[in-house]
């Protein structure tokens, strides 16, 4: 079969690859129909996240219709048509019966590198280097699913592949962000980063009652379609207006009662931080720029909350827990625990309160995701959301 | 010891040669330094490993070489620096080291003693049953090769170790209560004397965690480094990944893996496709 595969930093090519098989008894085939590149899987492209492997396949967002099913398998049939989770769980372990899914202690088949590094280590993850399993990712015509009689929800007829693609991580991710923030009557939430990932998290802060919502960046177009979407939105493009100087504006003083961080270890910024967090990066004196996560804590109001979906890896550097202990803030972050929100997220999907689709920019073909990667890559305007079919 | 004096001797050195190169008032220093150091190495006890030490070494002479070509503040600071680092590694004793209370010299004693625990999502029964049967403990302990129950006190055991080789003993249960514990050690005259005990400990609302304790004397000789192989440098690393194995087994029903799954590596590939290509033609 062909398979997108990272050949090296910045270098990624489609391969004549062998078909998966059934390796464990609680596996499925899934011949991918739709499959979309992540930003998250950039920071791979970048070279930002250790233990991949060149020729491992990439991929965490993808659907498709199942094709084989091991023997354990009593939930699928051949010809269900399914969108699969990117994090792996066992459904049997502590972790998981808590809906704690992300922390699944049996579906990472070599944690060690992360036990090192963290202490203990999470769920796997498709396509997103072997710390995180190693398992090969969705970007193919085929991939194996293991666990398939926990994760794989079933889409009934009627509901295009589009529309219900972004549950298998970004839209599940935007809705606990917001979750996450707890959000009361009159709240105001305040999001960085417009990406896929932001944009639904906007939505999610709406439909969870908030009352405003802001959101953060320095791309025009995403901004624009942030505030096409949402009539209520505020915006704050931060290479024109200082950014705690507004949201205090916005907030009659206050500050956010929530700030949501949907940017993650490569963030952005021309302050004097910002550009000391990239002159680290680059000598390995840090590991991931910070800029944005610093800002949102900076901004939020006494005793509110720091909600994180945006993904760090290593080590922070300047983290200002000062002003977060001076105000008592409260800090939720971690992978998405997917099997939670993905059945609610179809409903809401199928009772029209939400259109993923409007998150994409780009569709092209399996074949030409090299030039896509590189382009999402350079134009984060213009290129927001890339799917791909085999 | 010879080789120790050795390494004072070079220490002693290293320092005198710094000392002159930095001119007359380092001198005096060495004067009245270099016997105190002298003394002062003899009383220091051993705390850092042997490649820790060739690092150290070669990193401090490093140091020193590039401190004292830069010359100025930050050249001294430089050689300083690399100073300390090759008194680390000559002497194999870091202050550091002793401070915080760590050591990564090797110990003297053979007996290797190792003690894990992991809480698993099933009742003590459950976990107790699968340990009982011996037999199935090569599921989830890759060095075993095969367990063969003989009796109801005695057991076969049978691992693999490198190079075709294979290291075999009888075992004996020492003690049991049903569901809670099994102990056993291995009978007079095994060429690896070993003892262990397996606890299943109930928990309040988490499952049952499951301790495993084990000591075992690896023979001098050839067989025994053979047997330091088999269980890795760490055998503290093997008893845990066995211990995960038994958890996913109970909790899954299987041990999650991904070797035979597609990628992008061309040996892999041309594996898989010679592999398939001789099924075909058989």
């Amino acid at each position: 079969m062909k398979a997108v595969c990272w050949m090296g930093k910045h270098n990624v090519s489609v391969e004549n690859v062998p078909d998966p098989s059934i390796l464990n008894s609680r596996d499925a085939i899934i011949k991918i129909t739709t499959t979309a590149i992540c930003g998250s899987d950039l920071h791979l492209y970048n070279g930002f996240i250790p233990t991949m492997e060149s020729g491992d396949i990439l991929g965490h967002e993808f659907m498709g219709e199942v094709v084989e099913t091991g023997s354990s398998i009593t939930n699928l049939k051949k010809g269900d048509r399914v969108v699969v989770p990117f994090t792996i769980a066992c459904g049997n372990c502590f972790f998981c019966q808590k809906n704690l899914w992300s922390a699944c202690d049996n579906s990472n088949p070599t944690p060690t590198a992360q036990e090192t590094a963290y202490g203990y280590s999470g769920s796997g993850l498709f396509g997103f280097s072997h710390m995180m399993g190693g398992f090969a990712g969705g970007q193919a015509e085929y991939v194996r699913v293991p666990f398939a009689d926990v994760g794989p929800l079933k889409i009934p007829d009627g509901l295009e592949d589009e529309q219900v693609l972004f549950l298998s991580d970004i839209f599940p991710t935007g809705y606990q962000a917001a979750e996450n923030c707890n959000i009361q009557e009159g709240d105001t939430v305040a999001i960085w980063g417009a990406g896929p990932v932001g944009q639904f998290a906007v939505k999610s802060a709406f439909l969870l009652g908030a009352e405003k919502v802001v959101l953060i960046d320095h791309y025009k177009d995403r901004l624009e379609l942030a505030q096409k979407e949402n009539e209520n939105l505020e915006i704050i493009n931060f290479d024109v207006d200082d950014v705690y100087t507004k949201l205090l504006d916005l907030t009659g003083g206050r500050g956010p009662d929530s700030c949501i961080d949907c940017v993650g270890l490569e963030s952005h910024g021309s302050s004097p931080d910002a550009l000391l967090d990239y002159a680290k990066a680059a000598m390995f004196l840090a590991t991931d720029r910070i800029h944005a996560l610093r800002q949102a804590i900076y901004c939020c109001r006494k005793g509110g909350t720091i909600s994180i979906p945006g993904v760090y890896g290593g080590f922070l550097d300047k983290f200002p827990l000062g002003a977060a202990f001076g105000k008592g803030l409260t800090f939720k972050m971690g992978q998405t625990n997917m099997h939670s929100y993905m059945p609610q997220l179809l409903e809401a999907i199928q009772e029209n309160k939400i259109d993923p689709r409007f998150v994409i920019s780009h569709r092209l073909k399996l074949s030409e995701a090299p030039m896509a990667y590189d382009q999402f890559n350079k134009e984060k305007d213009t290129w927001r959301k890339v799917v791909l079919k085999p | 010891m010879q080789e120790i004096n050795t390494i004072k001797e070079n220490t002693t050195e290293a320092i005198s040669k710094i000392a002159e190169k930095s001119g007359e008032k380092l001198a005096n220093i060495k004067e009245n330094a270099v016997p105190a150091i002298t003394n002062f190495v003899g009383s220091l006890k051993q705390n850092v490993g042997d490649n820790e030490r060739i690092v150290s070494v070669v990193a401090g002479g490093g140091l020193i070489t590039y401190g004292l070509s830069k010359g100025g503040l930050f050249g001294t600071a430089m050689s300083l620096i690399g100073g300390g680092l090759l008194f680390r590694g000559a002497t194999g004793h870091c202050h550091v080291y002793k401070a915080v209370d760590k050591s990564t010299a090797a110990p003297t004693e053979t007996r290797v003693h190792v003690q894990k625990s992991v809480t698993i999502n099933k009742s003590q029964a459950e976990l107790y049953q699968f340990w009982r049967n011996f037999e199935n403990l090569p599921q989830i302990m890759n060095h075993l090769e095969s367990v063969t129950v003989l009796d109801d006190k005695r057991s076969h055991w049978k691992a693999k170790a490198p190079l075709g080789y294979s290291v075999e003993w009888d075992a004996e249960a020492t003690g049991e209560v049903e569901n809670e514990r099994i102990s056993w050690h291995s009978v007079e005259g095994s060429e690896i004397p070993n003892s262990g005990v397996v606890e299943f400990l109930p928990t309040t609302n988490r499952g049952t965690e499951v301790r495993v304790t084990l000591t075992y004397e690896p023979p001098a000789g050839k067989l025994g480094a053979l047997i330091a192989k088999l269980f890795g440098e760490e055998p503290s690393q093997q008893v845990a990944e066995d211990l995960r194995r038994f958890k996913s087994l109970m909790e899954t029903g299987l041990i999650m893996n991904i070797k035979g799954q597609p990628s992008g590596r061309i040996s892999e590939v041309a594996e898989e496709m010679s592999a398939k290509s001789q099924a075909a033609s058989a």
